[in-house]
């Protein structure tokens, strides 16, 4: 007997229970799996095409994104100067990259920082070296998604830190507002706080300004992810024993020192795996800003779905926008994991 | 959708009055001078607003954005899109985020004299309507007693549906489905004898999800009223005036025969009404505050009513819609334009 014929015998058919199940299983696979296939890749139309060549194939309707990825990804954004945002996501996927790196967390990294938004800012918006301005109302599909989650991590994650240690303070005041703040957000839901910034909002400024749709949304993602990833912290603090605060005073440490040399660096580790889910949450509630009207991945998606000739493919379309919601969220699981690993050789 | 619309209206009314009215010729003098129309359409419904395939907006809707463009600067794509959704569609008129809000809005009395805003012309007359399959030979809506209707939850259309069987003392048996995809499809695969929604939205299902469009019919009957209108902000009727007029000028040429292409021509003509009309003889730019080859531009940009309806709902397009209501009042519609002189 084979090896695997003996691993199959003990694992899959070792109990009259577990060859039940192993043959459920495999006839739920049977059923799924070939019918998937079929549809996926062998019916599949691909390339470019009509939705006529696509009801012809019978099955999954690729040419859907053959046809229409420039609107999904892009959304309302010139079609011309699509290099443009193609060319400012590039440079933050490799922004991330870099930063990702543990040899690159030197202070050059910050200026990196500043460098590439104001690059990115400068190529997605416009206006100089001969670049047509593009409006952020114009903004659309993934770079959308990405500078609202990207930023509103960047900055919500330094607020939540002094959120959190406001929490804490001995000073009444200063622990009012924390604590006032934290709960407020976290009381609302980001659907009415985005609702409430585009419907109510205007009607309290004088007539004939507006406030950048874009950057309502992208205050009211900093706002939340802020209030959220406060308590997250703070169950970091919580769970840094009394002795390392002592140690410190008896170093003779102050306040600041205390927090950034001895808790911060013990307390941010601890919470990795609640605040990289947060994260993830507000990477994928950027989905929301449609209710402001702005065309995000999700909504570039359903607006390359309008036409009633491509309408019956939502499925392919839906799919897509899940794989590169995935992917982004995938990476970022796996690092925050390999991060971990990485900032526990201290105490191994 | 419905169910949204009455959250909107409900929202739009809790902030009555909130916003000062607009003064009049405030908004035109605003929108000369910042050189663009700020236009609030549609997120995206296909034929009257939704971006196509380079991101450039389409439709019906879109075209009364344009026709005001064209009046006003000799150019129909001085226009910026503001995407609404239902809700934020009559405070962000109200607001002044938009100047002209053309988003297949039906006017009611609640909207017209509650929100602080005034509609000007209706520009599609839509109605709640029903498709069947040609097969069953159904030819009226008065022969659908007792049969199966899918329907979407929570609307006006359930409402709608069910006082209309009442008064016709009919019975039927409703197929509710909460999720449109899967609603129509429960039509196509036979599980209901007639799906009912705004008839606009009839076409385009079936045009997008039929096997063969063919085999389904839209029946004539429509059993309630959606007059969809552009709306603009109350108390400043230089701006209503404009807005409405450029919408009776596109009628009133197709009235007159006269197209995109055949305008040049036909400023040539010796007919008086076509003279005013195209600014030959002066008097109707000076009225409404705007250039004499306003309704020139427009017809030449824009095109006229039929042109529009057939490129972006009609015809030419995916939904193959009918005229119907919306024929010239001559063939039997209600588009009526008001004399331009």
């Amino acid at each position: 007997m084979t090896t695997a014929a003996a691993w199959a015998k003990k694992n899959l058919f070792g109990s009259p229970a577990n060859t039940v199940l192993t043959l459920l299983g495999l006839a739920l696979l049977w059923q799924v799996v070939p019918p998937f296939v079929g549809w996926a890749l062998i019916h599949a139309s691909w390339g470019a095409g009509t939705p006529e060549s696509c009801r012809q194939a019978g099955g999954a309707c690729w040419t859907l994104l053959a046809e229409r990825h420039r609107l999904m990804l892009f959304g309302l954004y010139p079609y011309e100067q699509h290099w443009r945002p193609f060319l400012a996501m590039l440079l933050f996927v490799a922004l991330l990259a870099i930063s990702s790196q543990r040899r690159c967390w030197r202070p050059w990294l910050g200026a990196l920082w500043a460098a590439a938004v104001v690059l990115i800012g400068v190529l997605m918006w416009g206006g100089v070296l001969g670049l047509a301005t593009v409006e952020t109302a114009q903004w659309g599909g993934l770079p959308l998604t990405l500078v609202i989650a990207v930023l509103a991590i960047v900055i919500a994650f330094p607020m939540s830190i002094v959120l959190a240690l406001g929490r804490r303070s001995q000073l009444p005041a200063i622990k009012a507002v924390s604590v006032g703040y934290i709960e407020l957000v976290r009381g609302l839901p980001l659907v009415s706080v985005l609702f409430m910034a585009s419907v109510m909002f205007p009607l309290f400024l004088p007539e004939g300004i507006t406030i950048d749709k874009a950057l309502r949304a992208l205050v009211g993602m900093t706002l939340f992810t802020a209030a959220y990833l406060a308590e997250a912290v703070r169950g970091g603090l919580q769970a840094i024993p009394k002795g390392q605060f002592e140690a410190a005073d008896a170093l003779g440490l102050g306040y600041w020192q205390t927090m950034r040399l001895i808790i911060l660096p013990q307390a941010l580790r601890l919470v990795i795996p609640p605040i990289v889910n947060q994260f993830i949450t507000c990477f994928k509630d950027t989905s929301l800003v449609t209710i402001v009207g702005l065309y995000d991945l999700l909504a570039a998606t359903k607006a390359s779905l309008n036409d009633p000739a491509w309408r019956p493919f939502f499925v392919e379309g839906y799919l897509a926008a899940a794989l590169v919601y995935f992917c982004f969220c995938f990476f970022m699981s796996r690092y925050s994991q390999w991060l971990e690993r990485e900032l526990a050789k201290g105490s191994r | 959708m419905k169910l949204t619309h009455a959250i909107g209206a409900v929202a739009a009314l809790a902030l009555m009055g909130a916003a000062p009215p607009a003064r009049a010729g405030a908004t035109m003098d605003a929108v000369k001078a910042k050189g663009f129309v700020q236009c609030g359409v549609n997120l995206g419904l296909y034929g009257f607003s939704a971006p196509d395939d380079k991101g450039n907006w389409t439709g019906l809707d879109v075209d009364v954005c344009r026709a005001i463009a064209a009046a006003l600067f000799a150019d129909a794509n001085k226009v910026k899109y503001t995407p609404l959704s239902a809700q934020q569609r009559l405070p962000a008129l109200q607001a002044g985020e938009v100047d002209l809000l053309a988003r297949n809005t039906t006017w009611t009395l609640t909207r017209d004299t509650a929100n602080g805003l005034d509609f000007t012309t209706p520009n599609y007359f839509d109605g709640q309507g029903f498709m069947v399959a040609r097969k069953i030979g159904v030819k009226s809506v008065k022969e659908l007693n007792g049969a199966t209707v899918c329907v979407l939850p929570g609307t006006t259309t359930e409402q709608n549906l069910a006082d209309y069987f009442r008064a016709a003392k009919m019975t039927y048996k409703p197929v509710v489905i909460e999720k449109n995809e899967e609603l129509n499809s429960a039509f196509f695969s036979g599980r209901c004898d007639a799906l009912t929604s705004d008839a606009s939205q009839l076409a385009g299902v079936r045009a997008g999800q039929a096997a063969n469009p063919d085999d389904y019919v839209i029946l004539p009957e429509l059993i309630s009223k959606e007059p969809l209108t552009p709306a603009v902000r109350q108390g400043d009727s230089q701006w209503t005036d404009l807005v409405r007029w450029s919408q009776y000028v596109m009628v009133y040429a197709e009235e007159k025969g006269v197209t995109s292409k055949t305008v040049t021509v036909a400023q040539k003509s010796p007919d008086p009404d076509l003279q005013r009309l195209l600014g030959v003889t002066v008097g109707n730019g000076k009225a409404l505050g705007i250039d004499e080859k306003w309704a020139f531009n427009i017809i030449m940009q824009v095109g006229n009513y039929g042109e529009s309806f057939e490129r972006n709902v009609g015809k030419e397009s995916r939904l193959k819609l009918d005229r119907g209501l919306n024929a010239l009042y001559t063939n039997g519609g209600l588009m009526y334009a008001m004399p331009p002189r």
